[in-house]
């Protein structure tokens, strides 16, 4: 007996052997290319920064995440040492990196740097964590984390509340944009997770009424620089 | 009657007589409506934004073998392992080599509707796995021990209390009415279960053929711990999810969140390439795939239904369907209800058993309105229609049309058999019709012309 894939390959291509037709189409462009980058019928994402910032700021709001714009770096850490303060944190995560660690030194809870091998159970304990970011979509209010930025898979969804610190520039206008910068930036060397978040953890699974911060966090911050 | 139509009429019968329950799906649907149009009005041109999606899976799945081929090359050089299964069987197989191999304590799933065609948790269970599901509605199903209602919100049926009572009888969690307190209850349960599982098993929405990564679509941060806490992670695909490109996603991820659930983008959608990789401080050792057939090549060789295999699964199509909201989730008895469901299904199951999900349909295309890849939903439920009637008629089917043939080409026997019939037109009004008995209760028939058409056309013509 042959093995499970031959099997499936020849089938396939027997099948494929009679021609399907194409679909129909609405448009009156005959083939549409779905790797144009603009795609100038997609949701909107700003033809400027300016404008892009504007729409970011709408679908954060909408989404029911926190936007904190700041002018520079030293009030970023004054913001993230408030909300410390505020939600009277014990115990934050963060991912180390040269944006982050100022903003963990203006504790006074206890900080502690999540990049080594860690412990699951220490991390489920902490109240919040710190993560850096590959870019933000406009468009869609979405942060791109990856496994590189945000210290690993588990540190940007395993704490109760998320935050992000990021530069205005890091903002792009829309998904085809932060997908294109991802392979410019890492070829075919991706990080093993890539997660665009959109919003606070949700689920809708009871009588189909939102519950924000079903597995993930509850609360999403965007501290922006700029 | 095969029993799978017999349970169907069944429970299609009960429910559609339900009106608190109709009512309450209703409203459970409202708010997705409203969302849904908001969203929608955010494209700048949504037919535009079909088009390409449509295309973009028309393209990966027309050329499938070379589409696949690029995949496995690019998943492999992540340094994921590949598993091919034929059938159900195969794929439970594999999944439960995995297990016993790792010495499997807890494994713990993400919501994936390929581990419920192939029956994965009973299987599991049988060879003494323990598995919890993780999404809160399948979470809800496997303590009720019943199938998913809706392959996007597995307990829109249930209501509030019943799921407090199921807490309290399985969690022994104190009773409650919110939402909010129901969906804390799960998530604590559920916290310590992933840090303790060997094992992960997600599905996945998409196959990226150009980076070899799969692309899981969530809302509730489940699958993202599924893939980061276990020590090995099991994702279960359809060969059909592939995809061309990466930048294809650009269009599929936002359209798959406004069509299925009315938002911008799906909570997380989350691209996986490969297990943990050097200097990554968390994630997986290891990373495998299982890519399924079970009968979806027999759909991929029927050309004119092949467009059934571009299916994202958003759940569009069951969200506007009259008779889903009026019969229930359940009652087709499928992995996948609604109008998809009653399409696929034949094909994967058979037609001969299924061939009743094809009657299951107004034919008034709000599925294929609704279809972000443009599948022609109503006309593959008139063309499996046909199909069954040519592949395995039935018996009124062949009585039907051989007495129709015998008397058409006899225009004697057609004049007697009309002046018989309009003769005995009152009689019939009298008598109890088989499958007429609704309709004639309130129903008089009219009265019989004097003469046929053609004797009318001959008096007035010739």
């Amino acid at each position: 007996m042959s093995d499970a894939r031959t099997d499936i390959f020849a089938r396939i291509r027997e099948a494929l052997k009679v021609k399907a037709p194409k679909p129909h189409l609405k448009a009156e462009t005959s083939s549409p290319n779905t790797s144009v980058a603009a795609k100038p019928w997609l949701p909107d994402g700003g033809e400027t920064a300016e404008d892009s910032l504007l729409i970011l700021a709408e679908q954060l709001a909408k989404l029911k995440a926190v936007l904190i714009r700041v002018p520079d770096h030293a009030s970023a850490a004054k913001a993230f040492a408030e909300l410390a303060t505020t939600k009277s944190w014990k115990k934050v995560a963060y991912h180390g990196h040269e944006l982050t660690r100022p903003l963990a030194a203006t504790l006074t809870c206890e900080a502690w740097e999540a990049d080594a091998s860690f412990d699951k159970q220490k991390l489920e304990g902490s109240d919040a964590g710190l993560t850096t970011c590959e870019s933000i979509v406009a468009q869609l209010g979405s942060i791109l984390v990856s496994s590189r930025s945000s210290g690993g898979r588990a540190l940007s969804v395993l704490p109760h509340v998320h935050v992000v610190i990021a530069e205005a520039s890091q903002v792009v206008p829309d998904l085809g944009a932060a997908l294109a910068l991802v392979k410019a930036r890492h070829g075919t060397d991706m990080p093993s997770m890539l997660s665009f978040i959109t919003g606070p953890s949700r689920t809708g699974d009871i009588e189909r009424i939102l519950v924000l911060g079903a597995h993930g966090p509850k609360e999403l911050f965007l501290i922006l620089v700029g | 009657m095969d029993n799978s139509k017999a349970i169907f009429l069944k429970e299609a019968t009960v429910n559609a007589a339900d009106g608190v329950q109709r009512a309450f799906i209703s409203k459970a649907l409202g708010g997705y409506y409203t969302n849904r149009d908001l969203q929608k009005a955010r494209y700048r041109d949504w037919e535009r934004a079909r088009d390409a999606a449509s295309m973009a899976k028309w393209s990966a799945v027309n050329d499938l073998a070379n589409v696949l081929e690029k995949f496995v090359k690019n998943f492999e050089r992540n340094g994921g392992v590949v598993h091919w299964a034929r059938d159900a069987a195969e794929a439970r197989d594999i999944i439960l080599k995995i297990a016993e191999d790792a010495k499997a304590k807890a494994i713990v799933k993400s919501k994936c509707m390929t581990s419920e065609e192939i029956h994965l948790n009973d299987a599991l269970e049988k060879a003494g796995f323990g598995v919890v599901e993780s999404d809160l509605g399948e979470f809800i199903q496997q303590l009720r021990g019943e199938a998913p209602y809706h392959f996007v919100f597995p307990c829109m049926h249930v209501k509030r209390e019943a799921i407090s009572e199921l807490f309290t009888k399985h969690l022994g969690t104190a009773p409650t009415d919110s939402p909010e307190e129901l969906t804390m209850i799960a998530r604590r349960h559920l916290r310590q279960l992933y840090v303790d599982a060997d094992i992960g098993i997600t599905g996945a929405n998409f196959l990226v053929a150009e980076t070899g990564q799969i692309s899981i679509t969530e809302n509730e941060g489940n699958a993202r711990l599924t893939a980061a806490l276990p020590r090995i992670h099991i994702a279960l695909s359809g060969i059909e999810k592939v995809v061309n490109e990466l930048d294809d996603l650009s269009v599929l991820l936002p359209m798959l969140a406004t069509a299925g659930a009315g938002q911008p983008m799906t909570c997380y959608n989350t691209l996986y390439s490969g297990p943990r990789k050097k200097g990554e401080c968390d994630g997986p050792e290891e990373f495998h795939i299982v890519l399924l057939d079970n009968a979806r090549t027999r759909l991929l060789a029927d050309p004119e239904q092949r467009d059934a295999l571009h299916c994202i699964r958003c759940g569009a199509c069951l969200n506007v369907c009259p008779i889903f909201k009026n019969i229930g989730g359940l009652a087709y008895g499928t992995t996948y209800q609604g109008p998809i469901g009653s399409v696929i299904t034949p094909h994967l199951r058979g037609l001969k058993q299924w061939n009743h999900l094809s009657g299951a349909s107004s034919l008034c295309g709000a599925c294929t309105d609704a279809c972000p890849v443009r599948i022609d939903l109503h006309h593959h439920l008139l063309h499996n229609r046909r199909n069954a009637a040519k592949e395995s008629p039935t018996l009124f089917d062949r009585v039907f049309h051989n007495g129709f043939n015998f008397v058409i080409k006899r225009p004697w026997l057609f004049a007697a058999g009309g002046r018989i019939f309009r003769a005995s037109l009152p009689l019939l009004q009298k008598l109890p019709l088989p499958y007429m008995g609704a309709w004639m209760k309130t129903r008089d028939l009219p009265k019989a012309p004097t003469q046929s058409f053609r004797e009318q056309w001959k008096h007035d013509h010739v």
